[in-house]
């Protein structure tokens, strides 16, 4: 009789379904996954050893660029572990901004982890529907930053400017009639809280698209329900948060327990799973994002009401108005110096963390009393999920490990860091 | 946010002294050894007042240029132009005249974050690792699953061995690449490059042809300063 040995196969580096650069070296029996090595680091761009050489508000580029896809979520962190150390408090109203854009990254993050998730899966639309809202809120990004991504849009001590009063509108060109700019620009005519106020009415519309695509389609559920079941205990021991620990069933969320910023003013609830699969993690982030929406609504409202300064006033800190040092000796003099030497925190050191889309994002920040950090390092809630895919895929079929990698919601920039 | 440590200040009589309490500006901080870590830990999991099920997250960490600065800020322009002090730091670590390595003791150590979801809180746990060939200290793998990679990502950009670690491997950087990138003797720019060799045609690696250089030195200013 023929023996038959487990083999071992090699998926990604290059793999669609992998999110990026990741590679996995399976063992296979037959068709059931026996064990998984990931190898990771094929992103690994030594952003900690980067941010030791570079005053602290040079690294605030760099934190855009660990979750690509979740930009501003990563900043909050790192800034408000110098605001901790420095004993700052950002003004009311960039307080309110941050939560507002935490929400909005929070949408877009989960919109692409959809899209991604379900193409893997085999349901294209879903794909094409995200994109469409993405690009809105990509826009909202674009015009109060002046980038659709890599922001850098917080500071230490607040954030770098307050929101725009115009949208910028589609223009008719070739490949852009009268009519459909019209049409395009109907959102685009007051500013940009009128835009994103619109957005949020239709939002939660968008969200019922993609759950008729998805919450009762037949081929989702096989592919979802009972796949990768992880208990609460288990959850706890691998050290899952954010949507993959609520999931499980644990009611854990940074936003509600430990609030930064001005989370405890807001309302929302905390949507938990009950079996902890695959189905239930989806169920959770599709909430998240009605849930975020509610969120960008009070901001909205309360930042219409509320004019006032968006950053200190303290020129250690926050540079001072272009305007001011064009007449203003010591205003240059701040400028030249925040731009060359930075600021210096006292000696000491801080965890910082936020309920990131993905889980608790940290940073933990080692400062010797210099202008640069002595030691960061940052805590990506994708390292230890990648950990746990292990444990998850075992005893499942090779097609579940796409469906397991999906639900994770992996992301190599952070991963790898 | 106020630091607060009374929580436990107030029944730490199991630990002796063990370990040393430092009221941080986050959460209260233990400072321990190698020695005493994981009883320490342990003790945090599983002791109904603690019960820190969570560990979010475990850093290493090199003390070897601590409080150094690359620029003198108080006394210079007397003696000449410069005002870089004679006492290299690796920024300006130099490929024809490498440090000496660092060996003093407590040199390496591992800051640990736990969380505790029961009673809300948070603590950090810094232990400075046994010093020997490799600094050293005990896995925790089998208290936190999570640790595993953890472990591994530390040995990985440190050289910090854990005792017990059924597979500690590197995790992060290339397949057969030498060295430990973030201790602090470590060239920014790293020792080899990759480049496509276009008379070879392939890949090729060679020792870097960059030369390191400080573009913002490292100062340290008094509170005061200003």
């Amino acid at each position: 009789m023929a023996e038959i040995h487990n083999y071992t196969m090699n998926f990604g580096p290059q793999h669609p379904a992998s999110h990026g650069v990741l590679r996995l070296v399976l063992e296979l029996d037959g068709e059931i996954v026996e064990r998984i090595d990931p190898h990771i680091g094929l992103l690994h761009r030594g952003t900690e050893k980067l941010a030791e050489s570079k005053p602290y508000n040079h690294s605030i580029g760099y934190m855009d660029r660990l979750d690509y896809v979740s930009m501003m979520c990563n900043e909050h962190a790192y800034v408000r572990a110098i605001e901790q150390l420095l004993e700052i408090e950002p003004p009311p109203r960039a307080q309110y901004l941050r939560v507002m854009f935490d929400e909005v990254t929070r949408i877009l993050n989960h919109l692409l982890w959809l899209g991604a998730h379900a193409l893997d899966i085999g349901a294209m639309t879903v794909f094409l529907y995200a994109f469409r809202e993405r690009e809105d809120l990509m826009d909202c990004y674009e015009a109060t930053t002046g980038a659709r991504m890599h922001a850098t849009y917080y500071r230490p001590g607040g954030v770098y400017r307050d929101l725009p009063e115009s949208m910028p509108r589609y223009q008719p060109s070739r490949f852009c009639s009268k009519r459909k700019a019209r049409l395009r620009n109907r959102d685009r005519e007051g500013s940009l809280l009128d835009f994103l106020e619109t957005f949020t009415g239709r939002f939660p519309g968008c969200v019922d698209e993609y759950e008729t695509l998805l919450t009762d389609n037949r081929i989702w559920k096989q592919r979802t329900v009972d796949i990768g079941v992880v208990s609460p205990e288990r959850a706890l021991q691998l050290g899952f948060t954010g949507p993959m620990l609520r999931g499980s069933g644990i009611p854990w969320d940074l936003r509600r327990r430990q609030p930064y910023a001005v989370y405890d003013a807001m309302q929302f609830d905390v949507p938990v799973g009950t079996n902890g699969d695959c189905y239930d993690r989806y169920l959770v982030r599709i909430e998240e994002m009605r849930q975020s929406n509610r969120i960008i609504r009070q901001c909205v409202e309360w930042l219409r009401k509320n004019p006032g300064p968006v950053i200190v006033a303290d020129h250690k800190i926050a540079p001072p108005p272009r305007e001011e040092m064009k007449h203003d000796m010591e205003a240059m003099i701040h400028h030249f110096k925040l731009f060359t030497e930075g600021f210096c925190l006292p000696e000491g050191e801080t965890y910082a963390a936020v309920e990131h889309p993905k889980g608790e994002f940290g940073v933990y920040l080692v400062s010797d009393g210099a202008n640069k950090p002595y030691r960061l390092k940052i805590r990506a809630p994708g390292f230890p999920h990648l950990a746990a895919l292990d444990e998850l895929a075992r005893g499942h079929m090779l097609a579940d490990v796409v469906a397991l990698i999906g639900t994770l919601d992996l992301v190599f920039g952070e991963v790898d860091r | 946010m106020a630091a607060s440590d009374s929580w436990i200040s107030a029944e730490a009589d199991w630990l002796g002294d063990r370990a040393e309490i430092r009221a941080d500006r986050d959460c209260p901080c233990l400072m321990t050894s190698a020695e005493h870590v994981f009883d320490i830990l342990r003790h945090l999991r599983d002791a109904p007042e603690y019960r820190f099920e969570q560990l979010i997250d475990l850093a290493g960490l090199d003390y070897a240029e601590y409080g150094q600065d690359e620029w003198q800020t108080e006394e210079a322009s007397a003696a000449g132009f410069s005002r870089a002090p004679a006492a290299a730091t690796s920024a300006r670590y130099s490929f024809a005249n490498p440090h000496p390595p660092v060996t003093q003791n407590g040199r390496f150590a591992v800051a640990y974050q736990l969380l505790s979801l029961s009673h809300n809180r948070r603590i950090r746990v810094v232990a400075s690792c046994a010093s020997g060939t490799w600094p050293t200290l005990p896995s925790v793998r089998d208290l936190w699953q999570c640790a595993d990679w953890y472990e591994r990502e530390a040995f990985d950009l440190f050289g910090i061995v854990f005792e017990g670690h059924p597979d500690l491997r590197r995790i992060l950087t290339d397949y057969g690449f030498i060295g430990h990138p973030l201790r602090k003797d470590f060239p920014l720019s790293g020792h080899m490059e990759v480049r496509y060799d276009p008379d070879l045609r392939r890949v090729i690696y060679q020792p870097v042809t960059i030369e390191p250089r400080v573009t913002v030195p490292k100062v340290r200013r008094g509170q005061d300063h200003g």
